[in-house]
């Protein structure tokens, strides 16, 4: 006999009987099994992830979803977190998973950080009545365009494959797996609404897809999934994924039972196997295999695509992504510890790494220090959760922002950290048809885009609050940036000056 | 106190808005009460026959516009003013002591030959704030051959753009304010009329003059920080301020430039000698990526010009000078002035011609053209817009063309 502690709930429904019409939307909407009906009434059965779709399918608001009080004594250093993940490891003798972006309380530095504006000796700029510009270049850029003897400029010379955005925003790569197909569905053609990149993640591209191709940057990562040189044609740029901040150095892990018809196509593997990526390539060792593969990659695509490598953010960063832009990277992803994963290790997810922030800033700071950074383009992600959140991540440094999460949210997730249960009650992190049905792909889309378009428009606010009226001209200037955080030590690996101190 | 002038009416009067406009604008302010609205001021003049023109011309250009200065700076760079040692690069320093000077012309002496050396003459005057510093001019040619060249791997210029940089960098109290061949810097910190006294500018001939009188706001007012900012034979007056200081500076920190003048004009003066001289682009292509058109301005350029554009605006988008700007520029060899405002024209930029057709002026204000060329048919640059003219070649660009004349 198996010796099961159970653990205490975290969350529970509470039904207002009165209101209750027993309609039994809540207990469909459920896909946990939280709710039963007996004895002619909605009751509540254990596992509540408190994901909310009940709340929002009553049609008389008798739910309220409650977090329940911590049923530990109070302890100051083993936290009712930390008891609940040993009684589980206790339980299972497993490697506990969990997913989203980490559940730590590390410092969020973004909250850390204010913007400048302008007064006086430069006027700021009103963007509903002058042009502020946020078009976005993706891509190696030449260091300096070509001159020939006559002085006159070489422009065949100088011109580089180049991918044109109208935010500096790319949704992130999530892969047809992770997500169902109307989700990845509705991402794709907001971007191609919107003119900015997705990622397609390392699954592959489904046909449907193809249509979009010229937003879309394919994936290629450690299992190969679903490459094929006509992918790689069709889409804009090829991204080698490395790593994910979410869990660096793992690979991404997709169960059997996800691997039905449409991903088994669209992966190019038998129905039902569990799809693994190794955790390294294994035809890179190091960074001349590494470099290898780039040539490859560029070959392959006829040298009309930008090749970028994405990796994610660890301690070592900046001497990593030099030794990428070095071996023919055309662009750089950063990926930050807080990055979101549709299933990875709470162990790695929650402790290893860098936040985005510091990395972004190193990296920024090293390609600077080696002359490399005029001729790369610097994507960064891992919790760029707002606006705000973007436009200090493009003054640390980065060309480019990658948000996943956000984008997910304004599909319907309400981050309860399940993904990698594949029971998404809001048909997004699933492939249950009865529950991918409940994503409207053309809801989600406008949804999509009307968020990141508010976002672009904020990002024009605060430009012209500035005295800015071109996104390039926040890349990298953190002169703009002041810390207001407990540790000036920070300030100063950001290359950011403290709230108070002047220009000069 | 009498500060009537400042108060136009109260709103809530009903007559308020007639009594707006019967008032007059120009009354006589005292000294005392002048209204502290100014911003930088910038003149030049030049003559297309290459015919001298006495500083003192300069000097009543600069002065006639007082109002956009505050004293915390002023400077004046001339041309073609050292016809016997138009070989030799003109090294002109501001020592603040005799250590400072010692120290330098130990380390020129490892890379330069002395050809001469002399004190630039300096009359202090009892209006300014001691301490004046030494200003010393030296005529050197780089020791081609030694062990220091070949070490260095560079060519002759920007050998000569390392010895300043380091001067500038290490030596305390020592700093470099012109390194080019022909000219020479004079700058300060005071008034327009007041460092024109101090260096007796009037004792001097060139066939270009630039000058400069300073409002600093976000940078500190003190010598070495006047303007011009000059390297090698480029001088770069400028009015504005750069928000995007932080990245222009990365392209010319990444070129091996080292911004130690703790002011936003720095970058620009680097930022040409960057791009004209080192990756030698045209000078209608550098002002482009300096003060881009727009994206939706670009669609609509010919095949070729657009192709162009986006490619300056992709390459050189650590170039683009965000912000309120007006400059002019001067380089020798020929002697060009090249005068560019912002791509929004947000600080004011006029051009001048006399009437003969030789002297061409440019200046923040009209009234600083007109002081000294009562003649001179006025015209206005477009926002972006470079207005070059060379010594020898007359009026290039009016700063009125399209974009790339030339250029491709």
């Amino acid at each position: 006999m198996k010796p099961i502690v159970t653990i205490p709930e975290k969350y529970r429904p509470t039904i207002d009987h009165e209101a209750c019409i027993r309609c039994k939307k809540c207990i469909k909407a459920c896909s946990y099994g939280a709710l039963e009906f007996k004895d002619d009434k909605v009751k509540v059965a254990k596992g509540c992830v408190a994901c909310v779709r009940c709340v929002f399918e009553c049609p008389t608001d008798a739910i309220i979803v409650n977090e329940l009080p911590k049923q530990f004594a109070p302890h100051a250093v083993f936290s009712p977190e930390i008891r609940r993940s040993l009684i589980s490891q206790a339980n299972s003798g497993g490697v506990l998973l969990s997913s989203c972006g980490a559940n730590a309380e590390y410092m969020d530095i973004f909250n850390d950080i204010l913007l400048d504006a302008a007064q006086v000796t430069n006027p700021s700029i009103d963007p509903l009545r002058e042009p502020v510009e946020t078009k976005t270049y993706l891509g190696r850029r030449p260091g300096k365009v070509v001159v020939d003897d006559n002085g006159k400029i070489d422009l065949d010379a100088s011109e580089t494959p180049i991918v044109i955005m109208d935010m500096p925003i790319m949704i992130g790569h999530i892969s047809l797996g992770s997500i169902s197909y109307n989700a990845q569905a509705a991402l794709f053609r907001a971007a191609t609404q919107l003119n900015i990149l997705a990622g397609t993640g390392e699954g592959g591209l489904h046909n449907d897809f193809y249509p979009m191709a010229k937003n879309l940057c394919a994936e290629v990562a450690s299992g190969r999934f679903g490459v094929t040189s006509h992918y790689l044609k069709e889409v804009s740029c090829v991204d080698i994924k490395i790593g994910q901040g979410a869990k660096p150095g793992h690979g991404g892990h997709l169960p059997g039972e996800k691997v039905q018809k449409l991903i088994s196509e669209t992966r190019m593997i038998p129905l039902g196997t569990d799809a693994l990526s190794p955790y390294p390539h294994h035809d890179i060792y190091s960074i001349e295999d590494l470099q290898q593969l780039i040539s490859v990659l560029k070959e392959s695509t006829e040298y009309k695509v930008p090749v970028g490598v994405k990796i994610a953010a660890v301690h070592n960063v900046g001497a990593i992504a030099s030794g990428i832009v070095r071996a023919g990277a055309d662009f750089l992803t950063i990926d930050g510890l807080r990055g979101g994963t549709g299933s990875a290790p709470r162990v790695i997810r929650d402790h290893a790494g860098m936040p985005i922030e510091i990395a972004v800033s190193a990296v920024d700071q090293r390609l600077e220090q080696e002359g490399l950074r005029d001729k790369v383009t610097l994507c960064a992600s891992g919790s760029i959760r707002t606006a705000a959140d973007m436009i200090k991540c493009i003054a640390l440094g980065a060309d480019v922002v990658g948000v996943c999460t956000s984008a997910m949210i304004a599909m319907g997730c309400t981050v309860c950290q399940q993904c990698h249960r594949g029971a998404c009650s809001w048909g997004i992190a699933t492939q249950k048809p009865e529950l991918t049905s409940r994503l409207d792909i053309e809801i989600a889309t406008q949804r999509i885009v009307n968020m990141f378009h508010a976002w672009n428009e904020e990002l024009k606010e605060i430009l012209g609050a500035m005295g800015i009226d071109s996104v390039e001209s926040l890349v990298g200037n953190r002169d703009r940036l002041r810390y207001i955080g407990p540790n000036p030590r920070i300030a100063e690996i950001l290359d950011v000056k403290h709230s108070g101190e002047g220009w000069g | 106190m009498d500060r009537d002038y400042l108060q136009p009416a109260t709103l809530s009067c009903p007559q308020a808005s007639r009594v707006f406009a019967e008032q007059s604008y120009v009354v006589e302010i005292p000294d005392c009460h002048k209204p502290r609205m100014g911003s930088c001021g910038i003149a030049g003049c030049i003559n297309i026959d290459g015919s001298l023109i006495s500083g003192s011309k300069i000097e009543k250009m600069i002065t006639t516009m007082s109002e956009r200065e505050n004293g915390l700076g002023s400077g004046f760079v001339a041309y073609g003013l050292f016809p016997d040692f138009a070989e030799e690069y003109c090294m002109q320093f501001l020592f603040e002591s005799e250590e400072a000077q010692a120290e330098t012309e130990e380390l020129l002496s490892h890379w330069v030959y002395m050809i001469k050396d002399e004190k630039v003459p300096t009359f202090p005057q009892r209006s300014m704030t001691p301490p004046f510093p030494l200003v010393w001019r030296y005529f050197v040619r780089p020791k081609k051959g030694t062990e220091v060249y070949i070490r260095t791997g560079l060519n002759e210029e920007d050998y000569m753009v390392r010895l300043v940089m380091s001067i500038n960098e290490t030596i305390p109290g020592s700093c470099c304010v012109s390194s080019g061949k022909d000219m020479a810097v004079f700058k300060g910190s005071g008034y327009a009329r007041e460092i024109a006294k101090f260096y007796d500018i009037s004792r001097y001939k060139g066939n270009m003059w630039l000058s400069h009188s300073r409002f600093p706001t976000n940078s500190p007012g003190w010598w070495a920080g006047s303007h011009p900012i000059s390297i090698l034979d480029w001088s770069v007056c400028h009015n504005g301020e750069i928000t995007s200081y932080g990245v222009n500076r990365k392209l010319v920190e990444m070129a091996g430039y080292k911004c130690t003048l703790l002011t936003d004009s720095e970058v620009v003066t680097y930022l040409w000698d960057l791009m004209v001289r080192r990756h030698r682009l045209p000078v209608t292509a550098t002002a482009f990526a300096m003060a881009p058109w727009y994206y939706k301005d670009i669609e609509r350029l010919p095949d070729n010009e657009r192709r162009l554009a986006n490619q300056l605006r992709i390459t050189y988008k650590e170039a683009f000078l965000n912000g309120p700007f007006s400059i002019l520029v001067g380089r020798s060899d020929p002697v060009t002035m090249i005068a560019l405002a912002d791509r929004k024209k947000l600080r004011p930029l006029v051009m001048g011609v006399s009437a003969d057709g030789n002297s061409v002026y440019a200046a923040s204000e009209e009234c600083a053209i007109k002081s000294v060329q009562p003649d001179a048919e006025i015209w206005a640059t477009r926002a972006g817009n470079p207005a070059i003219v060379k010594v020898g070649e007359g009026i290039v660009r009016r700063g009125t063309e399209d974009p790339f004349l030339g250029a491709i």
